[in-house]
């Protein structure tokens, strides 16, 4: 069965010259393909109901919530934006993200180097104890962190979230960088040293650009996960409060209408985050392709 | 001279630039992932309501675990962990078949349509789920009412519910392993295959699934380690009628305040799940996984 085959015009000229069990490989197939897709659609359908909930609701006027409804508002948007609290709560979660993505990047380059670049004894047990805090539940590694940190007597706070945040995250950021840097063919560097570059240049001119697209999706990653992320914030940011986890105590007690109203805007906040990060990766890769 | 003989491998040892790469990454794991997890096994051994660890050692919590029947609900959360993984895995196959061979170019936007919820705090989206599955007045009930004059059971807070929370938060984790698995089956051995007369059946049985095993046993070991310990699925979806491992380690060591039994379930888990990490993981050549993309 040639790749032609695949193309509904020559289908059809396959499937009279072929005899046999071939004729009905490639009859079947589009059934299956048409199966696939079906499926898939069912998939991200499924994905996608709790999320376009949650946006229904957020337009609801109502203070009580109840379907089917007909009057819609943008009320509490208005003052999901105006509350002092909510404001807070934003920026928290921004801070934790944006110090999280910072320091995980700069950890994952270097753990990256160190998981697929460099051949050195104890790589493989590297490999396996950087996958262990991946492997883990999270709630356990939060309650386990919160323990650790009240009997260091480290008063639990937004920084000691971006700590637990980043046993988590540095570790995936790594592994993304990792499948950027096997591509990477490491003989730039040795010609680099040869012609006499610095350790430091080596790096800066040619690890760094080279290295690059794992990095900002390796960031896009960072950012996401702490964005959205509750199991680690919630035993981990003792008196301040990131968005996930005040919808989380708002849902089990107190609920007000701004809860799906704050959800929608973690939705919008990760949306515009992914599209841009992957519209830059995009652009990149088209200019990278124009150039050479 | 023995001395020498064995300072000198040390020292080329600690000169490996690979070593000096890993360094910061090690140090954060060394104090924010084994440093707690020896404390709270250390924990676990002190006795009952203890906040230091100078308590003479002791296996109280271990027994307080098997003569109060915590280790019900152990087993309940690896009934739902085993569940979730069989679920995920016959309902995440064509998908990632669909993603690793056939949707071509659409590929690259259907991932970033699949993996955008991934981002999304799971206790929103599974807020979403109890909006969509609330008796009475949710989106489901209230649709099957106006359109069809339905009246719907309550669907919420049961084990059903919980295990299609758990298969909904943990599908990315189980599809992206799978289709970088997959990804690695090339098409002309699939199409050789077929060239020599092998059923669709076959071919998957004998080429697809042996090829593709590394990424199946990643995706499926990393499903059902995280829903063995997954907490808020069953708190949101589950209601009180459902109490998973994870549940009763949070109240132990914050309602309960007792550390100690907190840490001996903690233990059961982590020795449990990690075991099976570690077993699995000594059989992978991730170098080799992660490279053929």
């Amino acid at each position: 069965m040639g790749g032609g085959c695949r193309e509904p015009a020559v289908r059809v000229g396959c499937d009279g010259a072929s005899g046999g069990e071939l004729v009905m490989v490639v009859v079947a197939k589009p059934l299956t393909r048409r199966l696939i897709i079906a499926w898939t659609a069912c998939v991200v359908a499924f994905l996608y109901i709790p999320i376009v909930c949650v946006f229904l609701v957020s337009f609801h006027k109502a203070r009580y919530f109840s379907f089917p409804f007909s009057d819609f508002t943008l009320d509490w948007y208005g003052k999901a934006f105006s509350s002092l609290q909510t404001q807070e709560l934003m920026l928290v979660s921004l801070k934790v993200a944006g110090v999280v993505t910072a320091i995980s990047v700069v950890l994952a380059l270097f753990g990256a180097l160190a998981f697929a670049r460099f051949n050195w004894r104890g790589r493989k047990l590297f490999q396996r104890l950087l996958l262990l805090p991946i492997f883990f539940p999270q709630a356990v590694l939060g309650l386990a962190l919160l323990i650790w940190l009240t009997f260091l007597g480290v008063l639990p706070s937004w920084q000691s979230a971006v700590f637990a945040h980043l046993v988590w995250i540095a570790p995936i950021v790594t592994l993304v960088v990792s499948i950027q840097v096997y591509g990477y063919d490491a003989a730039q560097e040795e010609a680099a040293f040869d012609l006499g570059a610095t350790r430091l240049q080596v790096l800066r001119e040619v690890t760094l650009p080279a290295l690059a697209p794992g990095l900002v999706s390796g960031a896009l990653f960072a950012f996401l996960l702490s964005w959205g992320n509750f199991p680690l914030s919630f035993f981990t940011t003792g008196a301040d409060s990131t968005v996930p986890e005040w919808l989380y105590t708002r849902m089990v007690a107190g609920y007000t209408p701004l809860v799906p109203t704050m959800g929608a805007l973690i939705v919008i906040g990760a949306t515009i985050m992914l599209v841009l990060g992957y519209a830059l990766i995009v652009l990149r890769r088209r200019r990278a392709n124009s150039h050479g | 001279m023995i001395a020498r003989l064995l300072i000198r491998p040390a020292f080329a040892w600690l000169r490996q630039p690979g070593l000096h790469a890993a360094v910061p990454i090690l140090i954060l794991l060394a104090i924010g992932f084994i440093g707690p997890l020896v404390l709270v096994a250390i924990f676990s051994f002190m006795p009952p309501r203890s906040f230091t660890l100078d308590g003479a050692p002791t296996i109280e919590n271990y027994q307080t675990v098997v003569e109060q029947s915590f280790y019900l609900s152990l087993l309940r959360s690896f009934a739902f962990a085993a569940g979730t993984v069989v679920v995920l895995a016959l309902v995440c196959y064509p998908v990632a078949l669909g993603l690793a061979k056939l949707f071509g170019r659409y590929a690259g936007l259907l991932t970033l349509i699949l993996v955008l919820p991934l981002f999304v705090s799971e206790n929103v989206r599974l807020f979403g789920w109890v909006l969509f599955l609330l008796k009475g007045g949710g989106v489901l009930a209230g649709a099957a009412k106006a359109v069809f004059g339905l009246e719907l059971a309550d669907m919420l807070y049961s084990n059903t519910a919980t295990l299609m929370g758990l298969c909904y938060v943990y599908l990315p984790f189980m599809l992206f392993p799978m289709v970088l698995g997959l990804s690695m089956v090339q098409r002309d051995v699939v199409e050789a295959a077929s060239d020599l007369g092998a059923s669709r059946w076959q071919i998957m049985r004998e080429i697809e699934l042996p090829l593709a095993m590394p990424g199946l046993v990643i995706g499926g070991l990393l499903t059902f380690v995280l829903s063995l310990g997954a907490l808020t699925e069953s708190k949101v979806l589950g209601g009180s009628k459902v109490i998973m491992i994870a549940a009763d380690i949070e109240s132990a060591f914050t309602f309960g305040q007792n550390w100690p039994l907190g840490s001996a379930l903690s233990m059961l888990l982590l020795v449990l799940a990690g075991g099976l990490v570690l077993l699995v993981l000594r059989k992978l050549d991730l170098d080799a996984i992660l490279k053929r993309r």
